[in-house]
This record gives C-alpha cells, sequence and structure tokens, in this order.
C-alpha cells in the first residue's frame, strides 16, 4: 500500500505524510491517564510519584538535547540544582508563591544555559563530555564554598509553599505535589512535542544525522544548538524548582555529579529521542530504586547497572525503542 | 549586449598550502552565469581543496573570492550558502534518517529562515513543503520522497545530494563528482539532469570520466599541481599537447 501511495504521489500526500508524523496516537492518550492512577489505585506512593514527575522532567531537558540534537552532557544536574536554589532562595527571601517561583527558577537555568551555551556549541565528543562534567563540578563546589548562601552541606531548609492559585494547600499526603508535579511536566511535554515537530525540531534532528552538511545547506547551526540548550537548561531548571517546593529543603545533592549521570541512564533505558523514553526511563529507575533498596539498600544500584546493560546490549534504542520494533514490525516489512 | 556574460563567481590568485605542499595556486577562475564548466585534472591536482576554498570549508593563505562582485572570502560555508553560492559532496553527506522530503524542506525552511520557530508545527509551513516535494519532482525524486534516506538505491542518494543543494537556491552550484561510484550508464542519466537545471544557475563539476566531460562541459579548467593548466573550449582541451602529457597520458582509459 505505502509503495502504490509513493508511486501516485504528489503534492498533497507529500504535506499530509509530514503531517502524519506528528499525529497524537491512542496510546499516548492511554499513556497520560495511565499517569492518573497513582491519584486512586497508590495513594501511599503519591510522594514517590511527584519523584518521579520530577525527574521525567528533568530527563525530558536531557532529551531534548541529547536525543534530538546530539548533545551529550554529563553536567546536566547544574540547571536542575540552579533551579532548586533559585526557588528556595526566593521562598527565602519572602516570596513563596509557586508558579512565580518555577517561572524564576526558569528563567535563572535558562540565563545560565544560555551563558555556557556559547562554550557547549564549539566542542564535542570528548570535549563536550569533559566541559559538560566540568561546568557541573564547579558549579558544585562554587555552591559548596558559598555555605553562606545555599547552606552549604547542611542544605537549605525551604519555606513551605503557598497554596497552587491561592486555593490548593500542599498536603502531607502528597495530593498536590503530584497534580502539580504532573501538570508541569504535561505542559512541558506539550512544547516539547510541539518543538520537535516544528521546522526547528527538524533541524535539530539535521544536526543530529549530519552536522557537517548543516552548513552547507545554510543552516548556521551553532544558533540552533545554543537556543535547544538553553531551553534545555531552562526545562532543566523548573524540574529543581519543583524539587524545591514539594520537598521544602535543598541539599548540595541537586548539583552531583551522580545525578547528571542517573538521568543519562533513565534516557538510556527509557529510549532517547522519543520524549516518552524520559517518562518511561524516568518511572522505571526510581520504581527499581523504591523496590530494590527495600530488599537491599546497600546494593540497589547493582540491578540498575545490570538492568542498564541488559538494555544498551539487546536493546539499542531503549526500552520504547524495543517495543515500537515489535508493534511496528508488521508495518515496516 | 556582447557575448561576454556577467560573471558570476571570480577568484583572484586563489593559494593554500599543506605543509609544504602547494595544493592551490594562484588559481584564478571566472563562473559566468548560466555556464556549465568542468574541472578535470589528475587526482592530487587539488580540485576538491579549490571547492573547499571557494565555499568556504578552507580558508585561504592568500587570495580572493567574489560572488556577485561582493567578497565573500571573510564569509563562513553557511553565510556562503546564504548568498547563493552552494556546493554538493563526492561522498555522500546526507541525512540518513531523513526522508528525501524532510531534508529537502530544512534546506527550504533554512533559506527562508524559518528554521528556528519551535512554536508552530512543520505543517504550518506549506509552502516549504510543496516547494520542497517540486523540487524532488524535477529531478525524478517524487516518488522516493517520503522513505528514509539510508533506504534509498545509491544513485537516488546521489540525486538528494543535488536537491538538497537546488533548495537552497543557489547562483553558483560546485558539484564535487556528482556520478561518483554511479555505474557509467546511469551517469549520464544523472548529467542529463544537471544538464536540466535551471539555466541561470552558474555550474563547475568535477566528473573523470572524459567522455561525459565533452558532452556537458561548455568550457574546461584542467588543473595540475594546484594550478590552472589551460582555460578553453572541450575540443581545444581535446588536441592540447600539454593535457595530453599531463592528464590524459595518465591512467585515462576512454
Amino acid at each position: 500500500m505505502n509503495q502504490a501511495m509513493s508511486a501516485n504521489a504528489n503534492v498533497d500526500t507529500a504535506r499530509q505524510w509530514l503531517k502524519r508524523q506528528s499525529r497524537w496516537s491512542p496510546f499516548e492518550i492511554v499513556f497520560w491517564l495511565a499517569l492518573l492512577l497513582p491519584f486512586f489505585l497508590f495513594p501511599t506512593y503519591l510522594p514517590l510519584a511527584s519523584q518521579i514527575a520530577i525527574a521525567a522532567l528533568f530527563a525530558l531537558s536531557v532529551d531534548l538535547i541529547l536525543g534530538y540534537a546530539g548533545i551529550i552532557t554529563l553536567g546536566h544536574a547544574m540547571f536542575f540544582g540552579l533551579g532548586a536554589y533559585a526557588a528556595a532562595l526566593l521562598a527565602k527571601a519572602g516570596w513563596s508563591e509557586p508558579l512565580t517561583g518555577l517561572l524564576f527558577a526558569g528563567v535563572f537555568a535558562g540565563l545560565i544555559g544560555f551563558i555556557t551555551s556559547f562554550m557547549i556549541v564549539r566542542v564535542q565528543h570528548l570535549a563536550l563530555l569533559m566541559i559538560t562534567l566540568g561546568l557541573g563540578v564547579l558549579t558544585l563546589e562554587l555552591a559548596n564554598a558559598m555555605s553562606w548562601l545555599t547552606g552549604g552541606t547542611d542544605g537549605l531548609r525551604v519555606p513551605r509553599t503557598w497554596p497552587i492559585f491561592n486555593y490548593f494547600r500542599f498536603d502531607l499526603w502528597g495530593y498536590t505535589s503530584y497534580g502539580y508535579t504532573l501538570a508541569v511536566l504535561f505542559i512541558c511535554f506539550l512544547l516539547s512535542r510541539l518543538l520537535v515537530n516544528s521546522s526547528f525540531g527538524l533541524a535539530l534532528r539535521g544536526i543530529r544525522e549530519n552536522v557537517k552538511r548543516m552548513p552547507a545547506i545554510g543552516s548556521d547551526h551553532h544558533r540552533h544548538l545554543q537556543k535547544i540548550y538553553t531551553i534545555s537548561a531552562a526545562m532543566a531548571g523548573l524540574a529543581g524548582a519543583l524539587l524545591a517546593q514539594t520537598t521544602s529543603t535543598v541539599a548540595l545533592d541537586v548539583l552531583s555529579f551522580t545525578r547528571s549521570a542517573d538521568v543519562i541512564v533513565m534516557l538510556v533505558l527509557g529510549g532517547t529521542g522519543r520524549l516518552y523514553g524520559a517518562i518511561v526511563g524516568a518511572i522505571i529507575f526510581l520504581v527499581a530504586r523504591d523496590q530494590l533498596a527495600g530488599i537491599n539498600p546497600q546494593y540497589w544500584y547493582f540491578w540498575i547497572g545490570l538492568l542498564l546493560m541488559v538494555v544498551v546490549l539487546f536493546m539499542p534504542k531503549g526500552i520504547l525503542g524495543f517495543l515500537s520494533r515489535l508493534a511496528g514490525r508488521r508495518d515496516n516489512d | 549586449m556582447t557575448d561576454q556574460k556577467e560573471i558570476v563567481l571570480r577568484t583572484d590568485s586563489l593559494s593554500k598550502k599543506f605543509g609544504a605542499l602547494q595544493v592551490t595556486n594562484a588559481v584564478r577562475l571566472a563562473l559566468p552565469r548560466g555556464c556549465r564548466y568542468a574541472l578535470i585534472g589528475p587526482n592530487g591536482a587539488g580540485k576538491t581543496t579549490l571547492i573547499n576554498l571557494i565555499t568556504g570549508q578552507l580558508k585561504p593563505d592568500s587570495g580572493s573570492i567574489f560572488l556577485g562582485g561582493d567578497d565573500i572570502t571573510g564569509k563562513s560555508v553557511s553565510a556562503r550558502v546564504r548568498a547563493g553560492l552552494t556546493r554538493t559532496f563526492q561522498i555522500n553527506t546526507l541525512f540518513p534518517d531523513l526522508t528525501p522530503l524532510e531534508a529537502v524542506t530544512l534546506a527550504v525552511c533554512e533559506r527562508e529562515g524559518k528554521a528556528g520557530q519551535f512554536w508552530q508545527p512543520l505543517s504550518a509551513h506549506g509552502a516549504a513543503i510543496d516547494e520542497a516535494f517540486e523540487t524532488l519532482k524535477s529531478i525524478g525524486l517524487a516518488a522516493a520522497a517520503t522513505r528514509p534516506t539510508r533506504t534509498l538505491p545509491y544513485g537516488q542518494q546521489r540525486l538528494l545530494e543535488i536537491a538538497l543543494a537546488l533548495a537552497t537556491k543557489p547562483r553558483v552550484l560546485l558539484l564535487d563528482e556528482p556520478a561518483a561510484g554511479v555505474p557509467k550508464d546511469e551517469s549520464a542519466a544523472l548529467f542529463e539532469v544537471i544538464a536540466a537545471l535551471p539555466s541561470d544557475i552558474s555550474v563547475l563539476f568535477i566528473e573523470h570520466d572524459m567522455d561525459i566531460v565533452f558532452k556537458f562541459a561548455s568550457r574546461i579548467i584542467v588543473l595540475v599541481a594546484g594550478g590552472v593548466l589551460l582555460e578553453a573550449d572541450p575540443e581545444e582541451v581535446r588536441t592540447d599537447q600539454r593535457v595530453r602529457e599531463v592528464y590524459l597520458g595518465k591512467g585515462h582509459h576512454v
């Protein structure tokens, strides 16, 4: 059928074909509805569900640069942490309104992202890993040294966040927290989905597919990379701010190398370059950590390592890539 | 107007050294509007290096490049493309996982400065998509438009190289061995496509097959050891004694 369509292809089918690429599938709608289940089925796990939504948002921000633009990073916790401290310090200064705090943190992280992007776009491969790693470590040590501001190793106690829309109070059970984090994740997901299906998203895929060709079709691809890096940094900042606002505490580990590495692990588990991989990866990682830590608190990371190796060896496009290949096998033939 | 046509691309004593090796030696070129020039020369003559210099992949040690009268010597590769100077590559330099339709649409969006817009879906750029499809159709790739590039036969990938370049609306098109690796019978068809390109585009192509060069080039530039040995009509090149000695004599098969 595909063959017949291509044979008498015309402009209309070309347009329609491109439009089809970004259509919502029933799977996606079911997936998002399923994310509401914790409210009804596992209310005792709502705090974990909030953690997952925050990690998923962070992983989503990394997917935009890693999965779509091909920028590898080992230091993205830098923006997560900057967002967390920005929201926390704003709250400490007396302003605990959640949405403006979120916005403030996103803009701050995005600004730092924009400034560092000038360095990021000039290097590739190992040098890029080292630059991002270096920037991450630098920020962590800076936050450690500035303990008068950040609380250093003691961390910061954040004043309780005001009710959302002056109505939804943050409750002990985490209903509001999960609703809030899930809503922010969903909005950021919609924006990301729009972005990757735009002409800009196409340009990013072009950069990932063949960066050498981009200048030869007239693309100023450094500007594209700076733009997506800034957007990604802002989104990571939002995730950090959500953590600060919902847990009322910020510790130095928001900036840690482990956080930068874990988010890559989540993405690789879920599958890069498909947005949903970020969410699926975050669910697997944090549920596994929760369950495995209950069995054996000291060695839970052993199992994550094992899972990671199995996925990389047998499902190179992540768990979602594997599933979509199974589902699409018939279509591709 | 006399038979002296408007010069679109000009290089002025362009030189480049790799270490002690003079790879480009005071090259002067002038491409008139709508020309079909061939650049020939033995292996290592510096043909690709010359194209890299003109399009900005390499910086010349000395000399200048003018596009339509403007000095573009200091401009970046992408700025030159936006000014109308585009190339294709000897080795396929494509986007393997994009479809031809997506790749050419991207090139059109870049040309129109729309590639940075992330707030509306690609399908909102209907005119760009239509133009991309028409470009693909014009060189015979309509049927392959929505298949991933990596699944296309090699010959179609060579055509896509040209389609991507055309989408930038070039004034000057430099084709680095457009038929490299294509079987001889197919390469003639490929050059028919090149010959049929819009008549206001100036084309300079590198090609080793002398039958094709003599058939499709209106004028031939012979490059030897980085310098222009001769620039002349095909008939003159065919009979020139020096060309026979340095070029046709060495491993040329007819």
